[in-house]
């Protein structure tokens, strides 16, 4: 399998991209595999028990009702919040003890943009870009930039863009350092048709070259088309595990239904 | 090493990048100096007898203060979105997150003590010599050390404007009276004084230290 943040320089020298891991150390691990996930916050429990497993290549669909812990396990595999019990691990890596690494190989579109307001496309690009030591930043950036349909405004300052395309620029960010994971918190929001599709396109071509994807959403017609794996959760828990290959709309809608219920 | 120092550079390089943009830090810390130097020149009848004893903690006031407005400035770009998730998302050593914050803090303040200074010597008739650009370097080090850390933490919370200073200036007490003494030893020097400068260097190791292994535990949950 050809993995996504190994860097090809133009003499065909191979390397990976911040020394991270190689194709030995991968194998095939699981993208993600989470066992008793606890999360609470104070006295209140967000997740109760959550087991998941993730395999690289695959697009997992996390659905539930709103406050059914869905952002929070996504930031905790993102590494912003540490859980209460249980074992996460991210490309055999532990969220605790390899933090830093699992950021390395880690992309994230929450519900903020987490851009800067003040600064322009190019520049919010460039600085993360920094952040994440990616080799030929300038290159990266531009064509990232190109891909979302945002080249004329490249240089206006992201506060002056509207929602739909800070989530495009959002996704460039997330994209920047060719993460192996994927974790979107509703990509869809605020995106128009042309925007669903640029990043439908550039989703697909991560899928293609061996990346894997969680994301959360509310369109059960998205789901479908976009995932091969459907998670329910309901009161911090899984719910509804199943392949999305052996689901019909109505199916989906009824399970979602039955478990918001 | 040199991805440490590049990550600095660049959090740094934003950050000023940022406030050159916005202006509110350097602006509102720069006339809040200047108006406490003015309104203490006014306020103190000042005579050739009394400004030694005056004039160093007239200045050091309008520092201080001055400082911990721009202390809780420097992380509005952070706080834009209620976190510094943006930052904690990236793979980035939280010491080298401290260190860019810590010397945009001391560039900030840098600044106003540098417009500031000329002016205080002209309105308190004091002079301006070398080794008080020392003392100031030195006591804005402490000051911003603590600041850095302790503005990360009252900017989690919703009353980090008067938290801020709650928190910073008890700690920042043993700075304020090196300082302070120090700057008088400049004007009127006097026999048997403890080495201020030297314990001022030790307060800024001290504070440095402890600041830098403690910002992880305080940045992240």
């Amino acid at each position: 399998m050809m993995l996504y943040y190994n860097h090809v320089d133009k003499k065909g020298k191979k390397s990976t991209v911040n020394n991270l891991l190689t194709v030995d150390t991968l194998g095939e691990m699981p993208a993600i595999e989470i066992r008793q996930l606890k999360k609470s916050f104070g006295l209140k429990p967000i997740l109760r028990s959550v087991d998941l497993t993730l395999h690289q290549g695959q697009r997992m669909a996390l659905l539930g009702a709103n406050g059914a812990g869905k952002t929070t396990i996504l930031r905790i595999l993102a590494g912003l919040i540490k859980p209460s019990a249980g074992t996460v691990s991210v490309l055999g890596l532990d969220i605790i003890h390899d933090a830093q690494q699992i950021r390395r190989c880690v992309g994230f579109v929450g519900h903020q943009s987490y851009l800067y307001q003040e600064l322009t496309i190019v520049e919010n690009l460039l600085f993360f870009a920094r952040m994440y030591t990616v080799p030929h930043a300038q290159e990266r950036v531009h064509e990232l930039v190109r891909r979302v349909g945002l080249e004329r405004r490249a240089h206006e300052r992201v506060g002056a863009l509207s929602r739909g395309q800070v989530q495009r620029v959002a996704l460039s960010r997330a994209l920047l350092h060719t993460p192996h994971l994927l974790l979107l918190d509703e990509p869809d929001t605020g995106l128009d048709r042309e925007g669903s599709e640029l990043i439908d396109a550039l989703l697909a071509e991560h899928i293609a070259l061996g990346g894997s994807i969680l994301f959360t959403t509310h369109l059960l017609e998205r789901v479908l088309q976009q995932s091969d794996r459907i998670v329910i959760l309901g009161s911090g828990r899984v719910i509804y595990n199943r392949e999305t290959a052996s689901l019909d709309y109505d199916e989906l809608q009824r399970a979602y239904r039955e478990v918001a219920n | 090493m040199r991805i440490f120092l590049l990550h600095v550079i660049a959090i740094l390089w934003k950050d000023i990048r940022y406030e050159l943009r916005s202006k509110q830090t350097w602006l509102g810390m720069g006339m809040f100096a200047l108006l406490v130097l003015v309104i203490f020149n006014f306020t103190f009848d000042l005579r050739v007898d009394n400004v030694s004893a005056v004039a160093p903690g007239v200045l050091w006031i309008a520092f201080i203060f001055a400082s911990l407005l721009g202390l809780g400035r420097t992380l509005a770009a952070e706080r834009e979105q209620n976190s510094m998730d943006r930052l904690l998302l990236c793979p980035v050593d939280r010491k080298a997150i401290y260190l860019a914050k810590l010397l945009g803090n001391l560039l900030f303040i840098g600044v106003v003590e540098i417009v500031a200074l000329p002016i205080y010597t002209l309105l308190f008739n004091v002079p301006l010599p070398a080794s008080l650009l020392l003392i100031v370097l030195l006591g804005t080090l402490g000051i911003a050390a603590i600041g850095t850390l302790f503005s990360v933490m009252a900017a989690a919370t919703r009353a980090r404007e008067l938290l801020l200073p709650i928190l910073v200036f008890p700690l920042i007490v043993p700075v304020v009276i090196s300082v302070v003494r120090a700057t008088q030893q400049l004007m009127v020097p006097t026999v048997n004084e403890p080495p201020w400068i030297g314990l001022l260097i030790a307060f800024d190791v001290i504070f440095l230290s402890v600041s830098m292994l403690t910002f992880q535990y305080v940045i992240e949950e």
